[in-house]
C-alpha cells in the first residue's frame, strides 16, 4: 500500500516537472497558433546548458536555471525572426514545416557535433524519507521550482501590463493591434518565454533523468500530451495535465515493463486527442 | 485520362525506369534508380495527404514500415508466396489506415499533425515490444526465401522491376485522383474545409479514404524495401528520417503537383547521394535538409514548380 502511495507521490513530484516542460509549448500554441517543434530540441539544449555549466565551469546544478532561461530567451526571439515571422496568415501546415526544419537544423548539428551518448549530472540534494521510501532530494527540488516558475509566469500574465498584452493578443490579435499593441514584439517576446521555458524544464529535468541528444522527442511528446491533457493554450491547464501524466506514470510503473510505458502513453495521447479535441481540463478555449 | 498528354509521360518514365538499368545490366544505375523509385512512391502517396487534402502527415513511414514487417513476417514465419505477401500486406496496412483515419481525422490541421506523431512513436513501441515480429532485434530472412525467383541476383531484379511498377501506380494514382471528384473535393479541403463541408463535399468520408489510399502502395514499397535487405528491425522501419525526407522532397518539387513530386524526388536522391559521399557532408545531411526545407517554406512555398509555372505558363496545361 505504501509503495502504491510512494509511486503516486514521485509521479506527482515528475508530473509538475512535465507540467513546466509543456508550459512553453502551449504559451507559444494559445498566443500565436503556432506548434513549436523545435520544443524538444530546446530543452535538450537546457540539459547540455546544464551539463556544460556544472562540468566546465563547476556550477551548482541550480545556479544554471538563470543564465539558461536568459539564453533560451534570445534563442526564442531568434526562433521567431528566423521562422516564425514570415508565417504569419499563412497556413497552419507552413509553420508547423518552419519550425519542424529548424527541429531538424539543431538536432542534426548537435548529433554531428556531439554524438548520441549518454550523459548524466549528478546532483547531491538530502532526500526525504517516508518510512521505508526515501524521496530523492532532485524530485522534490525540481517540483518545487517547477511549480514556483509557473505560479510566476501566472502572474506576470495575469498582473503585469506585458502579461496582459500577451493574452490579448492570444485572445484577439487584430483587436489587440487596434489598441496600439505592438503584435510583433509581444510575439516575439512570448515566443521567447516559451523557449526559455523549455530551456528551463531541461535544467530539471536533467538534474533528475540521464538523456542523450536525442531525449528531447521523448519529452516533446510528453510535453504534447500534457498539452493535450490540459488544453492548448492553457498554461495552468498544462501544470494539471503535467500532474496527470506524472500520476499515470507513477502508477502504472510498478505494474508493466518500462519498454510499454511509451505504447500506453501515446495510446491514451491519441485517444484524449480524438475523445477531447480541446483538452481534459480545459473548460473553454483560450483560457490563457 | 488515357488521352491527355501527361499519361503518356507517366508512362514514358516508367519505361525510362525499367528500361534504362537492363541496358549493360548496370547493377549500380539499378540501385540508385530503386532508391528513386522509393521515394517517388512515398512522396506521390503523402502527397495525396499534403498537397491535395492540405494534411500534414508526420508519420506516413508508418505504413512503410508496417507493410514491410507484415510482408516479411509473413514470407518468414509462413512460407508465403512473396506477391501474396505483398498483397496482403498492403491491404491489412490500409485498412488499418482507413481505422485510424476514421478516428483521428475528425482532428483538424495541427491537431491531426500531432496525432500522426503519436501514432508513428507508439506503434514502433509496440512492434519493438511484439515478440512474434522478433522484437527490437527485428526478423532475418534467409537467401532460401528467394528460390522460386530463381535464385537472390534474379530476385534482386524482380524487386526492382516490382518497384518501378509500384512507382508507376502511384503516379497514375495522383494523377487518377486530381482528375477525378475525388479529387476536386480533397483539393476543396485543402484550400478551406469548412466552406467545402457547406458545399457538400463529404470531408471526414473523404479525408479517411485519402488516408486509406495514401497507405496502400508504401506498404508494398516497404514489403519490397525489406524483403531486399532481407532484415528488418523496428528502428530501420519506422525511422523518422525518412518520413522527413519525403516531407522536404514534397516542398521541393512543390506540393499538390505530381511532375514536381517525382522530380523532387529524383533532385533530392541525387543530392542525398552528393551529401553522402562528399567528406565534409556525410554527416550534416539532416542539417542541409533542414536548411533546405526552411528556406523553401520560408521564400518559395510553390516550390520547384510554382516556379516553373510562374515563368512558363503553358507548363501548366502539360504537366500536372
Amino acid at each position: 500500500m505504501l509503495g502504491i502511495l510512494a509511486s503516486i507521490i514521485d509521479g506527482l513530484l515528475v508530473g509538475l516537472v512535465y507540467g513546466l516542460a509543456a508550459m512553453g509549448l502551449t504559451l507559444i500554441w494559445g498566443v500565436m497558433d503556432v506548434i513549436n517543434l523545435t520544443h524538444g530540441a530546446m530543452i535538450v539544449a537546457g540539459m547540455f546548458a546544464l551539463y556544460w555549466l556544472t562540468s566546465a565551469l563547476g556550477l551548482s546544478a541550480y545556479a544554471a536555471l538563470p543564465p539558461v532561461m536568459i539564453g533560451g530567451f534570445c534563442a526564442g526571439i531568434l526562433l521567431y525572426w528566423i521562422a516564425l515571422h514570415r508565417m504569419i496568415g499563412r497556413p497552419p501546415l507552413m509553420s508547423l514545416l518552419s519550425t519542424f526544419s529548424v527541429n531538424l537544423v539543431l538536432i542534426g548539428v548537435g548529433t554531428a557535433l556531439w554524438g548520441t551518448a549518454l550523459f548524466n549530472v549528478e546532483v547531491s540534494v538530502p532526500g526525504l524519507s517516508l518510512g521505508r521510501y526515501t524521496f530523492p532530494g532532485p524530485h522534490i527540488l525540481a517540483a518545487v521550482l517547477a511549480a514556483v516558475i509557473a505560479c510566476l509566469l501566472y502572474l506576470f500574465l495575469h498582473y503585469t501590463r506585458l502579461g496582459k498584452a500577451i493574452r490579448a493578443v492570444a485572445n484577439n490579435r487584430e483587436a489587440a493591434e487596434l489598441v496600439a499593441i505592438p503584435t510583433t514584439r509581444v510575439l516575439a517576446l512570448s515566443v521567447g518565454i516559451g523557449v526559455a521555458l523549455a530551456g528551463v524544464s531541461g535544467v530539471l529535468i536533467g538534474t533528475l533523468f540521464p538523456f542523450t541528444l536525442l531525449s528531447g522527442d521523448a519529452y516533446q511528446l510528453k510535453a504534447f500530451i500534457v498539452t493535450v491533457l490540459g488544453g492548448l493554450g492553457n498554461p495552468v491547464g498544462a501544470l494539471i495535465g503535467g500532474v496527470a501524466l506524472g500520476l499515470l506514470e507513477g502508477v502504472v510503473a510498478p505494474f508493466v515493463p518500462v519498454s510499454w510505458t511509451l505504447v500506453i502513453e501515446f495510446t491514451l495521447f491519441v485517444v484524449v486527442l480524438i475523445a477531447f479535441p480541446g483538452g481534459v481540463f480545459a473548460s473553454r478555449r483560450g483560457a490563457l | 485520362m488515357v488521352r491527355q498528354p501527361f499519361f503518356w509521360i507517366i508512362s514514358a518514365v516508367i519505361a525510362i525506369f525499367a528500361i534504362l538499368p537492363v541496358l549493360g545490366n548496370n547493377v549500380e544505375l539499378r540501385e540508385s534508380l530503386i532508391l528513386a523509385a522509393l521515394y517517388i512512391t512515398l512522396a506521390s502517396n503523402l502527397n495525396l495527404m499534403l498537397g491535395y487534402a492540405g494534411y500534414i502527415n508526420f508519420g506516413s513511414i508508418v505504413f512503410f514500415g508496417l507493410g514491410g514487417y507484415i510482408c516479411v513476417w509473413l514470407v518468414n514465419a509462413h512460407a508465403w508466396p512473396l506477391a501474396a505477401s505483398l498483397l496482403a500486406a498492403a491491404i491489412s496496412v490500409s485498412l488499418l489506415a482507413l481505422l485510424f483515419g476514421l478516428g483521428i481525422l475528425r482532428l483538424r490541421g495541427a491537431f491531426f499533425a500531432l496525432a500522426t506523431i503519436g501514432i508513428n512513436e507508439a506503434v514502433q513501441a509496440f512492434v519493438e515490444n511484439f515478440g512474434p515480429w522478433g522484437g527490437s532485434s527485428g526478423i532475418y530472412l534467409s537467401q532460401a526465401v528467394f528460390q522460386p525467383l530463381g535464385g537472390p541476383a534474379q530476385a534482386l531484379w524482380v524487386i526492382y522491376f516490382m518497384m518501378v511498377a509500384t512507382m508507376g501506380f502511384s503516379l497514375y494514382l495522383s494523377y487518377a485522383i486530381k482528375t477525378s471528384k475525388f479529387g476536386l473535393g480533397l483539393l476543396a479541403i485543402g484550400q478551406n474545409e469548412d466552406a467545402a463541408a457547406i458545399l457538400g463535399v463529404p470531408t471526414p468520408l473523404y479525408k479517411a479514404l485519402v488516408y486509406s489510399a495514401s497507405a496502400f502502395l508504401p506498404a508494398i514499397a516497404g514489403g519490397l524495401y525489406f524483403l531486399k535487405s532481407a532484415f528488418i528491425q523496428p528502428s530501420d522501419a519506422f525511422d523518422l528520417t525518412l518520413s522527413t525526407e519525403v516531407i522536404v522532397i514534397i516542398m521541393l518539387g512543390g506540393q499538390g503537383t505530381i511532375t514536381g513530386v517525382a522530380l523532387g524526388a529524383y533532385l533530392y536522391e541525387e543530392l542525398r547521394g552528393f551529401l553522402l559521399t562528399s567528406e565534409t557532408f556525410s554527416n550534416f545531411q539532416l542539417v542541409v535538409a533542414g536548411v533546405l526545407l526552411l528556406l523553401i517554406v520560408q521564400f518559395f512555398p510553390g516550390g520547384l514548380m510554382g516556379f516553373i509555372y510562374r515563368r512558363l505558363p503553358w507548363t501548366q496545361k502539360v504537366f500536372e
